[in-house]
């Protein structure tokens, strides 16, 4: 069951009624692992507030653009612009997750958030039972995450994500090996945040499951964007 | 500041709280630490003189292998589901990760060294015939020269293959000076031959250098992809 | 620039010939050692040039720090290369003059333990390059080339205490110097000199051609294959 997650910081976007306001400008970036070239040439701009759904084979550089995003990897030429500063700057806005479950396996979900809460300065445990309750999960369970399920770590993998109310969300692969039913609640959240003003960006194989929900479709191919739509054409959406 | 400080406490405490929780690892070091000791008692069997001239390089040489199996350890908790990344990606600065490994090392380091002091002391039948109590700033300063420059090159080699070789690759020839004096201070302490002072100050100046560099160098080596 | 290479080559091998008759046959004999002394004149230049690269290699390896430019990182592991390997010239060439002079193969000599030490560290630099990715490969090492830099000094001092406190001969002699011998010295050191900057330029260029071949291969085709 999941409950309204109530948002703690307004954001500070006004939304003029002509231009959109950007959250991510990319410009011409590129990422070389030696011989390998993972972002040959990425140039984009993303719109604050929209849900967006970023699709492809793999290697086509998805995860290595979410995590240039993120801060993670330098790109070896070009520039991210996230809310005008670069990703390490404005790290207290972004959130994100990956397929590993970037927690520790022995401590249980609350004891993980309550270590990433003094990462992030923010005092009380108040926060992280309210997030966990959020994404369907009890506080009190003292279980080592390592004895999840495979759901209850994606969920708890995604309440790391949120806990701090960023302002953008970078999520790769948060649906895979998850049912279906867990699958739909996610959606259902990320909706609500995204209704409360928070930019988005999906990475997955499973866009069927977004279809309804998302604003815009962004296609890879071999390290570069090939196409943006705002609604899934019948070949994007792959098999579940 | 104070975020700086409650940070590095807090990753300290986890840590703790995580060896604690996997308590094998220490174990197992706990036991390869004893048997280096014995090993060594079995390679050289010498006098109660002769052991006071040699003991000072055995005693720190057991050490040294002892914290590398140690150092190891501990960044590769960092690497499983990817842990070090939710770490990068928050505000938390580079430095406090660093000063909490390198004081949860440090702690490690010496529980080992603990167990293995006093077990040299039996087999080799030492007496320090010089003032003992110096023997406790050269532990001191000895063992966080081995791990501030451990826990740095442990954090590098994370990013290349045959991690384990890595480290004490990278570790043994920059260590050089800093073992140098250790040996030296213990030998000339337990022999009572001469004032160990000259190699404290060194070991003190090695631990102040490099502990600088680490500090200047380490958010660099943290944001490498 | 590709026309100087040649002729610096050719002027290098006359310098380096000309060095060599001035070691073997003009310069004076040592009055204790003989002619076995004449290996000092491979062994003391050799140990100069290295110092040299490796001192070339920090300002890169800081260069590139600094403002991550990718030129000064290929001047890094080339300067580290050559430098090794004029490292090596010193550690062997310096047993084999001890040996027969003073009758032993080794020596907590400071200049030449500080040597090996050297050579512990950039070999160690050298590993370091070849087994991380290379795309933070100039990072990681430009950082242990500083480390290294700062361990050189205690290295020395640390020695040269220890050699107070256990006497032990010493290799390369100290003291003064006969003009003459100094004479030939310099012309070896010249020549070691220019035959170091021939190598690293062609090992320089053949590391850039490399990296333009990497870059070219990794961005190929810009349309990709096709799906």
């Amino acid at each position: 069951m999941l409950h309204r997650v109530s948002c703690l910081t307004v954001s500070e976007v006004k939304i003029p009624h002509i231009v959109p306001v950007i959250a991510i400008a990319v410009s011409n970036v590129v990422k070389q692992f030696g011989r390998f070239a993972a972002l040959r040439g990425v140039s984009a701009e993303f719109d604050a507030g929209k849900f967006h759904v970023i699709l492809g084979d793999n290697g086509a550089g998805k995860t290595t653009l979410l995590r240039a995003l993120a801060g993670l990897a330098q790109p070896t030429s070009g520039t991210i612009s996230i809310l005008g500063r670069s990703p390490r700057e404005a790290c207290r806005e972004i959130g994100y997750m990956a397929h590993p479950s970037l927690l520790y396996d022995e401590m249980s979900g609350l004891e993980n958030l309550r270590y990433c809460a003094r990462l992030y300065d923010i005092a009380g445990d108040g926060r992280c039972e309210q997030v966990i309750r959020s994404v369907g999960l009890e506080p009190e369970l003292a279980r080592p995450v390592g004895q999840y399920s495979q759901g209850m770590r994606q969920r708890m993998s995604l309440a790391r994500a949120i806990f701090h109310d960023p302002r953008i969300l970078l999520l790769d692969e948060p649906f895979s090996n998850v049912d279906v039913h867990s699958a739909r609640e996610i959606v259902g959240l990320l909706k609500e945040m995204r209704d409360a003003g928070k930019t988005i960006f999906v990475v997955t194989h499973q866009a069927s499951l977004l279809e309804n929900v998302a604003d815009e479709f962004v296609r890879m191919q071999a390290g570069q964007i090939v196409e943006r739509t705002s609604g899934l054409i019948p070949n994007q959406a792959e098999a579940q | 500041m104070s975020s700086l400080r409650s940070i590095t406490l807090a990753t300290l405490t986890k840590d703790i709280r995580l060896e604690w929780r996997s308590r094998d690892a220490i174990n197992s070091m706990l036991f390869f630490s004893l048997l280096v000791v014995v090993i060594f008692s079995f390679s050289f069997d010498p006098n109660a003189e002769e052991s006071r001239q040699i003991a000072g390089g055995l005693i720190w040489v057991a050490f040294l292998f002892a914290a590398v199996v140690a150092l190891n350890q501990t960044w590769a908790r960092e690497l499983r589901n990817q842990v070090l990344d939710a770490y990068r990606v928050s505000p938390a600065p580079a430095n406090a990760l660093f000063v909490a490994k390198a004081l949860g090392n440090f702690i490690l380091v010496s529980l080992l060294e603990a167990v293995m002091a006093p077990l040299f002391m039996i087999f080799y039948n030492l007496r320090p015939l010089g003032p003992a109590w110096q023997l406790i700033p050269v532990a001191i300063l000895g063992t966080w020269a081995l791990v501030v420059n451990g826990t740095f090159f442990a954090a590098m080699s994370l990013r290349t293959r045959s991690r384990e070789i890595m480290l004490p690759l990278l570790l043994f020839p920059i260590s050089i000076p800093a073992v140098q004096s250790m040996v030296e201070a213990t030998r000339i302490i337990l022999a009572g031959d001469g004032s160990a002072r000259f190699w404290i100050v060194l070991l003190l100046t090695y631990d102040v250098v490099f502990t600088t560099a680490c500090l200047a160098l380490f958010e660099t080596i943290l944001q490498a992809e | 620039m590709k026309r100087a290479f040649p002729i610096l080559a050719a002027l290098t091998a006359l310098l380096l010939a000309y060095a060599f008759y001035e070691a073997m046959w003009v310069a004076p004999m040592e009055r204790t050692m003989g002619d076995v002394q004449r290996i000092f004149y491979y062994h003391v230049p050799s140990a100069w040039t290295a110092f040299l690269l490796f001192t070339v290699n920090l300002v890169a390896s800081v260069v590139y720090l600094i403002r991550r430019n990718a030129k000064a990182d290929a001047v890094a592991v080339v300067c580290a290369e050559v430098g090794v390997v004029f490292c090596t010239v010193v550690l062997v060439t310096g047993p084999i003059w001890a040996r027969p002079v003073w009758g032993i193969w080794w020596t907590w000599d400071v200049r030449l333990t500080t040597t090996l030490v050297l050579w512990l560290i950039y070999v160690s630099y050298l590993v370091l390059r070849r087994f991380s990715d290379s795309s933070q490969t100039p990072k990681l090492a430009a950082v242990l080339a500083i480390f290294g830099a700062l361990d050189v000094p205690l290295v020395y001092f640390s020695i040269w205490f220890f050699r107070t406190q256990h006497p032990q001969p010493v290799i390369g002699g100290g003291g003064s110097i006969d003009p003459r011998m100094l004479h030939v010295l310099l012309i070896n050191w010249l020549a070691f000199s220019c035959f170091a900057f021939l190598v690293c330029w062609a090992r320089y260029r053949l590391e850039w051609l490399h990296r333009e071949a990497e870059e070219e291969e990794a961005l190929a085709s810009l349309h990709g294959p096709s799906q």
